[in-house]
């Protein structure tokens, strides 16, 4: 009975395959067959085929056949630098926002202050932004930051921009290449945090050129047209 | 769905009321991302059937007694506004939306890859802004669409088609008057790369034969709205020239 639509998705194998060209591949997908390759992230092998579990670009590397996906929930790792938002203190602890389905736990032990058991709302209430690192995540989703480290502070100016977690590679470039041409072209202090939120701060114009060039690839961001409009911008500032 | 004889509802030139041949659909359009809130949305509309699906998630599962230590738990809700039929639907759960969110919320547990989230849950709204027979598959069909659209993992994306019986005959995709006054009624969720059935309902009697040459309608309509589902994340989601 099933047998007209399989071939239908027989017929999009091939599409999967042809050309260099990247691919768009959507969840049941057949993206070729499985011999002498491994499932990355987004693909499963089944009947001695790949088959594509989401929406993303078709990718090939090192015999992994991956799907980079278009949009994708936070999940953090160990070691991830985020940038959290306080929604909710007790008094040893706080729980964070970090962009992703489970709140995170700061205890106050792994706080960069001497904070007294009680006293954990002087340090950081209600909505206020800090830098930290993910010192743990279990299979279950309990997330323990840290605060204790090069750099790891609460965040008192500038703005946080929020962009989609598969985007955050493409804002850095190779090498952190693209997010330094940002820093250069618009002087501010930017921080691209694994969780998909972006720190900026530098004077009101800038900051408002930068956060209009993080949004346009938040926005337009599968349209990979994010180097032209940092070009553009260049080439613009180049000319005042 | 006991059937009405008194009820025509094939011409004599053997094709429906509405001008269609047995094994024909009602008009499909899907267009994806079209509530820029949701972190995934679709809208469908089949006939005059128009569903709009929007997913979030996956998030923390509330109250907790309904978190699942291994798995992501689905939360559907299906609920057809009050100015979806001619008659005006009291606003708010009934019986009938109840059994159709949880029938719902099984077939796409089936195929979401839950147990890559657990303790969260997922999200489904789906809205039903006008009704003309068959809400239940287009709901469906929206929240894969929605599904996949928020970039939840899942092995196949479901599609929702129905056949049935009217005058001892099986058409596929009933429209209202058929639904009324037909003899069966066969709603199924298909996964279309596998010929998978995530889930069937049946109202009415069909024999064998029948329900044989239902499922082949079935299966042929779901192939032909599983290539316009892709086609609208194409849309979306395809790069421009540059």
């Amino acid at each position: 009975m099933g047998c007209p639509v399989a071939g239908t998705g027989e017929k999009r194998m091939s599409e999967g395959q042809s050309g260099a060209e990247q691919r768009l591949v959507t969840p049941g997908m057949v993206i070729g067959p499985s011999t002498g390759k491994h499932a990355g992230s987004g693909a499963i092998a089944q009947n001695e085929e790949f088959i594509a579990t989401r929406l993303g670009w078709l990718n090939e590397q090192n015999d992994v056949v991956s799907v980079r996906p278009i949009n994708s929930a936070y999940m953090p790792r160990s070691g991830d630098l985020i940038v959290g938002v306080v929604a909710e203190v007790r008094n040893n602890l706080w729980f964070f926002d970090v962009n992703g389905p489970f709140q995170a736990l700061l205890p106050m032990s792994l706080a960069p202050w001497k904070v007294e058991f009680g006293s954990t709302r002087q340090h950081l209430g209600i909505g206020d932004a800090a830098l930290a690192r993910v010192q743990e995540v279990d299979e279950a989703h309990n997330m323990v930051l840290t605060m204790k480290g090069i750099g790891l502070r609460r965040l008192n100016e500038g703005c946080v921009v929020s962009i989609p977690v598969n985007l955050i590679d493409t804002l850095r470039g190779d090498n952190n290449s693209m997010v330094s041409r940002i820093r250069d072209l618009t002087d501010c202090r930017i921080i691209v945090a694994d969780n998909g939120r972006v720190w900026v701060h530098g004077d009101a114009d800038n900051m408002f050129t930068a956060r209009e060039l993080i949004q346009k690839l938040a926005d337009e961001g599968h349209m990979n047209n994010f180097e032209d409009a940092v070009h553009a911008l260049e080439q613009q500032r180049g000319e005042n | 769905m006991g059937g009405y004889g008194d009820v025509k509802l094939l011409r004599d030139d053997g094709k429906r009321l509405d001008g269609r041949t047995v094994d024909e659909m009602r008009p499909v359009s899907i267009e994806a991302g079209v509530l820029p809130a949701a972190d995934g949305s679709a809208m469908v509309t089949h006939g005059l059937n128009v569903a709009v699906a929007a997913v979030y998630g996956p998030m923390e599962a509330h109250p907790r007694k309904i978190q699942r230590q291994d798995r992501a738990v689905i939360d559907v809700r299906y609920n057809m506004a009050p100015f979806s039929t001619g008659d005006r639907i009291r606003p708010g759960f009934n019986r009938r939306s109840r059994e159709i969110s949880k029938v719902t919320a099984e077939a796409l547990e089936s195929v979401v890859l839950v147990e890559r989230y657990p303790r969260s849950k997922i999200r489904v709204e789906i809205e039903i802004l006008a009704a003309e027979a068959g809400t239940r598959c287009v709901g469906i069909t929206a929240a894969a669409v929605a599904l996949a659209d928020a970039g939840i993992p899942m092995r196949d994306m479901i599609v929702g088609v129905a056949s049935g019986k009217i005058e001892d005959t099986v058409v596929l995709d009933l429209d209202k008057a058929e639904d009324n006054y037909g003899q069966a009624d066969l709603p199924v969720g298909i996964l279309p790369n596998t010929g998978e059935i995530a889930f069937l309902q049946m109202d009415g009697d069909l024999s064998i034969e029948e329900f044989n040459l239902a499922m082949e309608y079935n299966f042929k309509a779901a192939s032909e709205i599983h290539e316009l589902m892709v086609d609208a994340l194409k849309r979306r989601y395809e790069r421009g020239d540059n």
